[in-house]
């Protein structure tokens, strides 16, 4: 049985990687095109960035976390040379992680074509460098899960979600660690959730937490539940809801962490992306999947499980997507997208706890290097926007 | 092939359609307690959901053990149950959608 262990990757803060990738990071929207023809035919370079011209702390933290995630060995920041964050802020935190990287802005370094080969340059020396990091065995206590739903149907509450909270269960108790999200998928829950919690402390994050979700969106007069899922059976967002909140099985909740935060010990975590009240009154909670996915691979999480009834197609970068569906429909629509069947619970050709062990088997399989179905048909979608959150600074943002 | 719906908890009022089916046919409920079938009263889509017992207007509807919405008028026995028969206690614009896409109403393209 998955009681396994895997070679890691291990990084100077102690932290071990499933993979070692390179991160390039552009800092504004001018730079996005520049980035991408850097990363172009170099498999392990991943590319993100902010495309603000405009600083913003959290888009900054994010960026950072991602920068500095278990998964990547070394990171190189282009921007274009007016905005706001700044490429060289972004490397020199990331050296002091002890990972190598490298910035430069294109204004400086003669247009497109110099730049691109200037980067290319960087990302061999980079490579050079993160080659050498010592591979060590890896295992369940070592490993941050994220897990995030989208494109739910009537299925995702029956079977997707509920098998990945068996295995949340089962990982938990092996000492690992277990992370969901989506609070305004927690609509009606209040009870629900402030009863898991592990210490008086943690029920009153988890009702803040709720509070904060429900009132937001009250205050924006949207509810996260989209034409699909009310086209795929839910017809409430309560009902999404209890079927969303079933992804974090049944363990106590440890506490909540905010975007680009960690889980402070192993156990299952409640990640909180809503944006906190401030002068700037706009900004979207869960604009889209990928977003959700970016928060959860902020946490740390090296490995991110994505449910899915309706079926999806995209995929993460820096940190592996497994894709699940509860449908089997679904499942034999979208097979070259699709890493799992939960549907099998519904098809009675598996028990609930059997599809757990073979989720955690395929989650192993990840972690030790084989490639889910969003890698190998390259999908790396990745969305960082304007968002405020009263989180401490790590470093008062990146402006020069 | 049995036609087959799933009530996950022993109060709800309505179970979720695995498969489609259509007027008249029998659908055998799985993981149900509170009966063992019930018959379609028209056509409800795999992923959606049909009632159980028939359901008087402003009653709970029960899915997982816990309030969903509330009924906006009386639905009989294995009918189906959806935007244009439940509303949301918290979100005032899920009765106000296209029933088959979901989509809003108000919403001009043009």
């Amino acid at each position: 049985m998955p009681e396994m262990e895997w070679q890691g990757y291990l990084r100077p803060d102690g932290r071990k990687g499933v993979r070692n990738l390179l991160l390039v990071v552009y800092t504004v929207q001018c730079a996005e095109f520049v980035a991408h023809a850097v990363a172009q035919g170099e498999p392990d370079a991943h590319v993100i960035g902010f495309p603000g011209c405009y600083d913003n702390e959290y888009a900054i933290r994010l960026l950072l976390a991602l920068a500095r995630h278990p998964n990547i060995g070394g990171v190189l920041a282009v921007g274009l040379g007016c905005e706001y964050t700044q490429p060289a802020r972004i490397a020199e935190v990331v050296r002091q992680s002890g990972r190598p990287a490298e910035s430069f802005f294109i204004q400086e370094n003669g247009g497109t074509r110099s730049s691109i080969e200037l980067g290319k340059q960087m990302l061999a020396q980079l490579r050079e460098r993160a080659t050498q990091t010592p591979r060590v065995p890896m295992g369940w206590p070592d490993l941050t899960v994220g897990c995030e739903c989208g494109g739910s149907d009537g299925t995702s509450g029956l079977a997707g979600n509920p098998v990945v909270g068996r295995f949340y269960d089962w990982l938990v108790d092996r000492g690992g660690s277990a992370i969901f999200e989506e609070t305004v998928e927690m609509i009606g829950l209040r009870k629900v959730l402030a009863d898991r919690a592990a210490t008086a402390e943690v029920r009153r994050q988890l009702e803040q937490t709720y509070d904060k979700a429900e009132s937001y969106c009250r205050s924006v007069r949207q509810y996260s539940v989209s034409p699909g899922n009310f086209a795929g059976g839910l017809t409430t967002i309560e009902e999404k809801s209890l079927g969303a909140v079933a992804k974090s099985g049944t363990r106590e909740i440890q506490g909540v962490i905010r975007v680009a935060e960690r889980p402070a010990h192993p156990g299952l975590w409640l990640l909180d992306s809503v944006p906190d009240e401030t002068f700037m009154q706009f900004g979207y909670t869960n604009p889209n999947d990928t977003e959700g996915i970016m928060d959860l691979i902020s946490a740390g999480s090296q490995i991110v499980l994505f449910v899915t009834g309706r079926g999806s197609v995209i995929g993460s970068p820096i940190a592996p997507l497994i894709k699940i569906t509860g449908n089997s429909r679904t499942f034999r629509n979208m097979g070259d997208d699709i890493d799992f069947n939960a549907g099998c619970v519904l098809d009675g050709t598996s028990t609930m706890d059997e599809a757990a062990l073979s989720l955690a088997q395929l989650v192993a399989e990840t972690a030790a290097g084989s490639p889910s179905k969003p890698e190998r048909l390259g999908h790396r979608e990745y969305f960082i926007m304007y968002k405020h959150q009263n989180t401490p600074s790590l470093e008062q943002g990146c402006r020069a | 092939m049995p036609i087959e719906c799933f009530q996950v908890d022993a109060s709800d009022n309505v179970a979720t359609m695995l498969q489609d089916v259509e007027t008249g046919a029998e659908i055998d409920v799985l993981g149900g307690v509170s009966r063992k079938t019930v018959r379609a009263a028209q056509t409800v889509r795999a992923g959606h959901k049909v009632t159980l017992c028939a359901i008087s207007e402003g009653e709970p509807i029960v899915k997982y053990g816990f309030q969903i919405g509330a009924a906006t008028h009386a639905i009989a026995e294995g009918e189906w149950v959806h935007l244009h028969n439940c509303r949301s206690l918290y979100d005032a614009r899920s009765s106000h959608l296209d029933v088959d896409t979901g989509s809003r109403t108000e919403t001009h393209y043009a």
